[in-house]
């Protein structure tokens, strides 16, 4: 008994740290994207043909690509597209995925198979097939590529919600709850949710991050944002065929995307060891 | 009936309605375009000869159920009709496509276990040092996007060290050596973000094995720390292993899409998104269906070697 508490307790220690850094990171991130208009300086779409290819400067700190464009300035651009897809697609996701979760938790039975077997119909293929099938359905673009992100989430956060009711629902204060007097809605919102929703946020925060890599892997094949908008995937697809130029127009938003995605894994692995112990070790 | 038999009939049966629920996705796939798929299909060569012939040919015409019928029947007989642009039976555009992404995610899932099964064991059993590097590997491998790494890769080995070939391709057949060499970076690219994935489950299944009081009892009886992991712990910490290995396969099929068209390989996921970006629905729809068919097909055998291996999963599925 007692190694398992250390076990619980050890990570617990170590993961506050580097989900403070991830958490710094991000909102570093989230302001630059936020401010760019104001920040950047040069404007992300200004074609210029006497600076195309210049290696980062004073005047343009991470160089031009092949138009002239300033890096820096389509990289802040580019976070807000990426950062708004991520976002948007989990929340999406948890706002249907939750509620889901929670009914097919705890209610079980007829309930639980009506909701859970048809999600995971969505499981059935890989997860970046689904949404590229979905684009060749609806067409591109970023907002098609936050719905196909949102779809594959749905049935793993809904499992993780229903799971995680599963181990509420039995536990005495809710029975207590329902002893008293309460319903089936004020005991799943007031009691059940509140307790159980701890898993789901942590894997929001990692599946945020996982969607940045689809999106600007989708975007990279051109199944995404759609030029003009500057977006980290399409500017890493116009980068590789001036590599051996203009290696920075390639690198710098690489950069940007991995310490991108880096932070949110890191708060997801912070808040893992606070608000879902039990699977730390995992 | 051995519970091991019976586990595996189970098992086969349950895939039933998935097969069908994904063909169901799949068949739908084209009708489920916005407004008139064959003419959003066709562009500037939908004249009304041209929509009436292709409708006819995907049988867009008749009612849905018997359209399905027909369709299943026909995939049944291996017809996974015919690609409108080039004009080939699609079959036979995906029996070559399809050994390249095999190839491809085979090495890869390989190499990725090479990399994280001895690392996850060094993780596992090692010091401070190691911890600290394997932590370092599994956050970097998740974080760095795959495609990224990819292009990352050939600047270093192609641009700069030029040792490498960028992209191409070269049947094994034709020239086994030229074949690996055009392999080597794409299959480093998809494995190196895999083997964090293996890194991560082996060390923490072979943590908790290690934490078990029958690995005490073996360490009081004097057997040897190398012996305890080789013989004990990685048997007992193989499902896990086995388990990400499974789904990580329909992880590495997606990478495989971006993955191949980065390096220009004439596999399945390259000919999707070129036939997405043309509106070639036919060769889409085959696409999908073979991938997820493929897909499938690896959970299954992945949920039956756990079976076989761990006789407690057989039993516990069967009570």
């Amino acid at each position: 008994m007692t190694t398992t508490t250390a076990k619980v307790r050890r990570p617990r220690r170590i993961a506050t740290g580097p989900a403070t850094i991830g958490a710094v990171i991000l909102a570093v991130l989230v302001l630059i994207a936020l401010l760019a208009p104001w920040l950047a300086p040069h404007d992300p779409e200004s074609v210029d043909a006497t600076r195309i290819m210049q290696a980062p400067s004073p005047l343009h700190l991470l160089g031009t690509d092949s138009l002239g464009r300033d890096v820096l300035s389509r990289t802040m651009f580019a976070l807000r597209v990426s950062l708004l897809v991520s976002v948007g697609s989990v929340t999406l996701a948890a706002v249907v995925a939750i509620p889901l979760g929670a009914l097919a938790g705890y209610f079980g039975g007829w309930v639980d198979i009506l909701i859970s077997r048809p999600l995971e119909m969505l499981l059935v293929l890989p997860a970046l097939l689904l949404a590229i099938s979905l684009i060749a359905i609806v067409g591109p673009g970023a907002t098609v590529a936050a719905l196909a992100i949102a779809l594959i989430y749905l049935p793993i956060l809904a499992r993780v919600m229903r799971a995680s009711t599963l181990s509420v629902a039995g536990l005495g204060y809710v029975e207590g709850a329902r002893a008293r007097g309460a319903g089936h809605l004020r005991t799943l919102t007031g009691h059940v949710v509140p307790n159980a929703v701890g898993p789901v946020v942590v894997q929001l925060s990692i599946l945020a991050g996982f969607a940045l890599q689809i999106e600007a892997a989708l975007s990279f094949l051109g199944l995404g944002t759609q030029p003009p908008t500057p977006s980290l995937g399409l500017m890493l697809s116009d980068g590789r065929d001036i590599l051996s130029q203009a290696p920075w127009v390639e690198v710098f938003p690489g950069l940007t995307l991995a310490i991108a995605v880096l932070s949110f894994i890191l708060i997801g692995d912070g808040l893992r060891a606070r608000l879902d112990p039990d699977r730390v070790s995992s | 009936m051995t519970p091991l038999l019976r586990f595996t009939i189970r098992r086969l049966i349950l895939t039933i309605p998935v097969i069908f629920a994904m063909s169901v996705f799949v068949f739908l796939l084209i009708r489920l375009v916005p407004g008139d798929p064959v003419r959003t299909m066709l562009g500037f060569r939908a004249t009304d000869a041209n929509v009436a012939q292709i409708r006819g040919q995907l049988g867009l015409d008749r009612p849905l159920v018997a359209q399905y019928v027909s369709w299943v029947g026909n995939v049944f007989h291996g017809d996974l009709g015919t690609d409108f642009i080039s004009k080939a039976p699609i079959t036979q555009l995906l029996s070559e496509r399809l050994p390249v992404t095999l190839e491809l995610t085979v090495l890869a899932m390989g190499l990725a276990l090479l990399i994280g099964i001895p690392l996850g064991v060094a993780a596992a059993t090692g010091s401070k040092w190691t911890r600290r590097f394997t932590d370092g590997y599994v956050v970097a491998g998740v974080s760095i996007p795959d495609f990224w790494l990819g292009i990352m890769l050939v600047f270093v080995f192609s641009a700069t060290l030029g040792v490498l070939p960028p992209s191409g391709y070269s049947s094994f057949t034709s020239d086994p050596l030229a074949n690996l060499r055009y392999l080597v970076l794409p299959v480093v690219t998809l494995a190196v973000g895999e083997g964090a994935y293996i890194l991560r489950t082996t060390r923490g299944a072979l943590e908790s094995v290690l934490g078990q009081p029958f690995v005490g009892f073996l360490r009081a009886k004097g057997v040897t720390e190398r012996r305890i992991v080789n013989r004990h712990g990685l048997r007992n910490a193989a499902a896990p292993i086995v388990t990400v290995v499974g789904i990580q396969f329909g992880v590495l099929l997606g990478g495989a899409i971006v993955i191949e068209t980065l390096f220009a390989l004439p596999g399945v996921g390259r000919l999707l998104v070129t036939a997405i970006s043309q509106r070639n629905y036919p060769v889409v729809q085959a696409g999908v269906l073979v991938v997820a068919t493929l897909f499938i097909f690896v959970s299954l055998l992945t949920d039956l070697l756990l079976g076989w291996f761990d006789p407690r999963i057989a039993d516990g599925q069967d009570s």
